[in-house]
């Protein structure tokens, strides 16, 4: 390999170089050597991953979208990748350790969510946009006042994410690899600004397809572990559980996580539709060469997340009968998990492979927070650079100066994901995830299907819904018990529900319905005039490739 | 181009095949919602339904036999609805692209 001249490929060099040296350092005592040395392998693969990828990132379209070129299968994987981030992997163990079937919840609306996400909007949102899902939104309506809404809709659900991931990772590396916190984030900040701002959409995808192929590999191998010490059988798995369940067999009935009707119904209306409004999953339909493929890329992506929550329900039932009988792991007298409750599943991989087996499954966790990180950040920084500064700011800006942006806003958003991680460390800030997830579902899920599908929804109606949908998200968290009561110490919350979402959803729908149906200005009668060709496009295609040529 | 968007919207065989897509699409989502929403409001209204025993002597319960069934379902219908897009309506659609085409340049 000829040595390299750019100034980016240097410096990965001297990231890659720095690594023996950090393997040193970290041969602290107590420190799971396998886990040290896996996830350095990791980073070292990924980061000459990045350094592939930053010599084929040329164009806009080579950062945002890498270049079209990813296949149905890779993309599956890497959306796969996005979605199965180490939350889910351990928050969702947890949830079912502690709450049993409450945690089938999670598990059920996650996958569900794939299939709609298929019918009603991959294909018609790869068919109209070019990047990002603003782009779709902003074809017949004003583009500036829907790009900052878009925008505004896509950065609140990424930072909030953020946070929550560089929390989580903080401590469970601190937990894992005895790192100290604050190192812990900055790591994690510096690996995923070099990703993003080096190797864009490439090296994004594939350091997700990387961290994909381990976790559902782990994941087999655990689940695999595990099965095997009841025989292969689901019903001496749920038997042991339920012996060893501080609830027993009621660990089974429904509504210990959740009680109340309407909470339910909230719950269940953000699980299946967040996904459908998370900027950084829309973006990858944008990968993929046509409607085919982004069709084909929701498949597989079903089949690996599916595959994936079906480990989640052995491994969650299988930590409660293996992991509750340790003290090792678990102290009876408080009925806590040693470390948290997300531990839960880290403790597993312990009981069934020893050492080095909990080594291997801590550094798959890793990856997946770095890998999922660096999606969130790619998905921020082509909302600033792309729908802010290209089409509103500077319309007229070059592609080479619309890229400098994007890595700028990597760089800034990592700083600032970082300075959040470092000011919310001993928050709970399990709200954000959910508050993410709101947004998601309330406001850009709301916003996009209406503008494909509705042909009376006017700029005016839309900018309406949004603020509204995004007012009572954000509103009805803050005041609400989590946020109110658990977080500010207040004695009753303003707002009696846990779970916003089904609120906010109906405010953001009559705010687009009411504000459409009343708009009657020369503008308004333009954009439904519009809606025909952009149907057209929305069905066949026709345009869509002249669009992300120019 | 001369407006082939336009050339595309007044063949009705463009409005059979949308339609014909749109009507596939709404119902697989129809069955999708309605089995996710009959699964969240028995956990609301009626959570004994899903503590019962699937058969006498297993302890798994009704409503984990819905969750498995309903991620099956996810897969399944999934898969149905990129076959069908796929081999079915794809090739339709590529055909009206390439004879509005031909007629735009002619």
């Amino acid at each position: 390999m000829k040595p390299p001249k750019t100034p980016c490929a240097r410096l990965l060099l001297l990231v890659l170089s720095l690594l023996p040296g950090v393997a040193l350092a970290a041969t602290a005592p107590g420190l799971n050597r396998i886990a040290v040395t896996m996830f350095l392998c990791f980073v070292a693969v990924t980061l000459v991953v990045t350094l592939w990828a930053a010599r084929r990132t040329r164009t806009t379209k080579d950062f945002y979208a890498a270049g079209g070129r990813i296949t149905g299968f890779q993309n599956g994987l890497a959306i796969a990748g996005d979605f199965m981030s180490a939350a889910t992997f351990l928050g969702i163990s947890a949830l079912i350790f502690d709450f049993g079937f409450d945690g089938l919840i999670y598990v059920v609306g996650g996958v569900a969510g794939w299939p709609l996400v298929l019918f009603l909007l991959s294909e018609r949102l790869k068919n109209l946009g070019k990047f990002t899902f603003a782009d779709a939104v902003s074809i017949r309506l004003r583009a500036t006042p829907m790009r900052c809404l878009a925008a505004t809709g896509s950065l609140c659900a990424v930072v909030l994410y953020l946070i929550a991931q560089m929390v989580g990772a903080g401590k469970l590396i601190e937990v894992l690899f005895h790192l100290r916190y604050e190192y812990a984030v900055c790591t994690v900040g510096i690996l995923m600004v070099l990703y993003v701002s080096f190797g864009g959409m490439i090296a994004t995808t594939w350091v997700q397809i990387i961290k994909a192929s381990l976790l559902l590999v782990g994941g087999s191998v655990l689940a695999w572990m595990v099965y095997r010490q009841f025989d292969f059988s689901f019903d001496h798995l749920l038997r042991a559980a339920t012996a060893n369940h501080q609830l027993g067999a009621r660990m089974l009935d429904p509504g210990q996580l959740v009680h109340d009707p309407i909470s339910i119904i909230s719950l269940g209306s953000t699980l299946i539709l967040g996904t459908a409004g998370l900027p950084h999953i829309l973006m990858r339909f944008f990968t993929v060469p046509n409607a085919a493929e982004a069709r084909r890329s929701v498949l597989y992506a079903t089949g690996f997340i599916g595959y994936f929550y079906l480990l989640i329900f052995i491994l969650g039932f299988g930590a409660v009968a293996l992991v509750t009988r340790d003290a090792g792991y678990f102290d009876p007298a408080t009925n806590k998990v040693i470390g948290g409750a997300n531990m839960a599943a880290i403790h597993l991989s312990h009981a069934v492979g020893g050492d080095a087996f909990l080594g291997f499954i801590s550094a798959v966790c890793f990856a997946t927070i770095l890998a999922v990180v660096s999606g969130l950040t790619l998905s921020g920084a082509s909302a600033i650079s792309h729908d802010l500064y290209a089409n509103v700011f500077r319309p007229h800006a070059s592609e080479r100066d619309v890229v400098r942006v994007s890595k700028i806003s990597a760089l800034g958003l990592g700083a600032i994901a970082v300075a959040l991680g470092l000011a919310f460390e001993d928050q709970n800030v399990a709200y954000m995830v959910l508050l993410a997830f709101t947004i998601g579902a309330s406001v850009n899920f709301p916003l996009l299907f209406l503008a494909m599908y509705w042909r009376n929804l006017t700029t005016r109606g839309a900018l309406l819904g949004g603020c509204l949908g995004l007012l009572v998200a954000v509103g009805g968290i803050v005041f609400g018990p989590t946020v109110w009561v658990e977080v500010l110490g207040h004695a009753t919350p303003l707002f009696p529900y846990k779970y916003p979402a089904l609120f906010a959803l109906i405010a953001s729908f009559a705010g687009s319905i009411l504000g459409s149906l009343t708009d009657h200005s020369p503008q308004a009668a333009t954009e439904r005039a519009a809606f025909g060709a952009q149907y057209v496009r929305s069905q066949t295609g026709l345009g869509a490739e002249a669009a992300s040529m120019h | 181009m001369p407006d082939l968007s336009s050339i595309i919207d007044r063949d009705p065989r463009f409005h059979a095949l949308q339609r014909a897509r749109s009507r596939f699409a709404w119902r697989m989502a129809a069955v999708v919602l309605t089995c996710y929403y009959i699964f969240i409001l028995i956990i609301a209204w009626r959570p004994a339904l899903f503590a019962i025993a699937l058969t006498p002597g297993t302890v798994v319960t009704v409503g984990i036999a819905y969750g498995l069934g309903m991620i099956a379902l996810s897969i399944l219908l999934t898969g149905l609805y990129v076959w069908r897009a796929n081999h079915e309506f794809d090739p339709l659609n590529q055909e009206l692209l390439d004879e509005a085409t031909k007629n735009s340049l002619r």
